[in-house]
């Protein structure tokens, strides 16, 4: 019996071989490196000479410099167009659709309206690039409908750029929003519907008291997903505005680029991916406790 | 059954509203490839002369051939190694109950939302240093680090929910750890292993950061990369441009309509997990 016991517990320990591998790529490529931006953000350096112990000085400045500050709260005003808005408007498409979810029509749709999420977030900034241009499809409908007045080029003006490039992140993620509350919606059980319908409930009380409630789950999943998205946003800004004009719609993660690889500030880059990598895990992880399933 | 009626219909053209929502920005790139290359159109407006050539031009300006083999390349290297590593690690910490597995799966999980931005810094010089800068290496060895934390969260996802008493029957018929891994679980797991292939494929194909950081040659990188490249060489071509980034859309489009229903149940799952 002892020999048993021993021989298991020394097969137990025998299973960490198993997950050697999968740790050895983790700690070389992601634990190492996030040590390593730790350790350069308390220097100076510039990627090639000798590096010199810089204290706070790298994180005073992410916090002081208006530059790097406005990169931040930008980051943050997209969560209105990169989680609020396709979160919002997603639970009212399912909501409304939620009844015709099984028609042929609702399995041709699940299909196209999850194309943004498909194609590389590239390909979406090169189009709506060219969307929201002068003469681009944006401009042309304004104007077909008679507000020709407010046409311009939206990614290229100061107030315009940032609320232009959350619109290209509210599309890419309305769909993966809508379909992930959708599947949520049909887990509800019908019987709660009916009960309230009995009782004189309408759509929207049906809405606030029964589909709300039960998607806390799936709510959740959008929220965090969307505001990491918005966070740490990239290729969209790269590809449609390098964060211009001037500064007005600068992210963090391009920032952190930027001061890397061509300013070749690496310790005050190395601050800013700190802050932001801290700001990410801030949010997601009281999201995820919030909304997570108690249940399970 | 008014008001059911009548939500039916709300429902049906909303659908058709967002359904065009969506396709309306592919439909302007396409109008707009078929334009003379280098002219100024509108965004939607059919050419008198739709110039079908353009794709010819762009398939050729944009080295399709070479760009679609090097992402192949990349994606052959990500794909199958962290597979089978983060099918060993999720069998290990949800199967074989491993002392210590909350632990390991504690610090797993900590990586699951880190943004990349966030060690895109020193990747460069630890790659740099390991040799491999500026080859499809340098893309691969990191993304199956960067994507370990998600690969190991699904796998053990899914080993938790294996019985015990599988691998129980299969001990006492005389299996050593390692062949109840490969002869009883590996194929088990096939669900699991083929939606996250679906995932990991697609996340190195449109991976962009690391691309356009790790490796200046286009033609080395990922399709997301070199379409980056692209976009800089021929920006103020629209037409081209269109035409050329509608060919680099095109693979995965292709590879999402044959296998979409597992594309999206697979997206769904993972944001739902992860």
């Amino acid at each position: 019996m002892k020999a048993a016991v021993k021989r298991r517990s020394g097969s137990r320990w025998a299973g960490w071989l198993f997950v050697l591998p999968a740790a050895a790529f983790y700690v070389v490529f992601v634990i190492q490196p996030l040590a390593m931006t730790v350790q350069y953000s308390l220097y100076s350096w510039d990627g090639i000479g000798v590096a010199t112990w810089n204290g706070v000085q790298n994180y005073l400045r992410v916090f002081t410099d208006p530059d790097l500050f406005a990169a931040i709260l930008n980051a943050i005003k997209l969560i209105v167009f990169f989680s609020a808005v396709p979160v919002v408007l997603g639970l009212a498409i399912a909501a409304t659709i939620r009844r015709i979810a099984a028609s042929r029509l609702a399995l041709v749709a699940r299909t196209v309206i999850f194309l943004p999420q498909v194609i590389p977030l590239v390909a979406a900034g090169i189009t709506w690039s060219w969307l929201l241009s002068s003469t681009g499809l944006v401009n042309q409908l304004l104007t077909y409908i008679g507000l020709e007045k407010i046409t311009r080029a939206w990614l290229g003006e100061f107030s315009t750029a940032l609320p232009a490039v959350g619109v290209i992140g509210a599309w890419v993620l309305l769909g993966l929003c809508t379909l992930l509350l959708l599947a949520g919606m049909s887990k509800i059980d019908p019987a709660l519907y009916e009960a309230a319908r009995l009782d004189g409930a309408g759509p929207l009380r049906e809405f606030v008291s029964i589909t709300l409630p039960s998607l806390r789950q799936e709510i959740g999943v959008c929220v965090t997903v969307t505001v990491v998205a918005a966070l740490a946003s990239f290729d969209i800004v790269y590809i449609s505005t390098q964060g211009g004009p001037g500064n007005a719609s600068m992210v963090p993660g391009l920032e952190i680029y930027y001061l890397a690889f061509s300013e070749r500030q690496v310790g005050v880059a190395s601050a800013l991916a700190v802050v932001l990598t801290v700001l990410v895990i801030a949010c997601a992880l009281p999201i995820q406790w919030l909304t997570r399933d108690r249940s399970s | 059954m008014k008001t059911a009626r009548r939500e039916a219909w709300t429902g049906r053209v909303l659908l058709i509203v967002l359904m065009a929502a969506t396709l309306m920005p592919f439909l302007s790139l396409f109008v707009t490839a078929l334009h003379p290359s280098g002219s100024y159109p509108l965004g939607l407006e059919w050419p008198d002369d739709p110039q079908w050539g353009n794709f010819a031009t762009a398939f050729t300006a944009a080295r399709m051939t070479e760009l679609l083999k090097s992402s192949v390349l990349i994606v052959l290297g990500v794909v199958p190694i962290s597979l089978v590593v983060a099918t060993m690690a999720g069998f290990a910490i949800g199967h074989l109950r491993i002392p210590g597995r909350r632990v390991i799966f504690v610090a797993f999980l900590l990586g699951l939302t880190l943004p990349f931005e966030g060690i895109i810094t020193p990747l460069y010089y630890l790659v740099r240093d390991m040799g491999v800068l500026n080859t499809r290496w340098a893309i691969i060895l990191p993304l199956i680090g960067l994507f370990m934390p998600f690969s190991v969260f699904w796998m053990r996802a899914h080993f938790v929910n294996m019985p015990e008493e599988l691998s129980e029957s299969a001990r006492i018929d005389g299996a050593g750890t390692w062949q109840l891994f490969w002869k009883v679980h590996v194929p088990l797991a096939a669900p699991a292993t083929s939606s996250l292939a679906i995932l990991l494929f697609l996340w190195t194909w449109n991976q962009f950061l690391l691309a356009i950081v790790l490796v200046d040659d286009p033609l080395q990188r990922t399709m997301s990369g070199a379409l980056g490249a692209f976009q800089g060489q021929w920006g103020t071509d629209i037409p081209l441009l269109c035409a050329g980034s509608l060919l680099i859309l095109t693979p995965t489009l292709l590879v999402f309509l044959i296998f979409q229903r597992r594309f999206v149940t697979a997206l769904l799952q993972g944001s739902l997990k992860g």
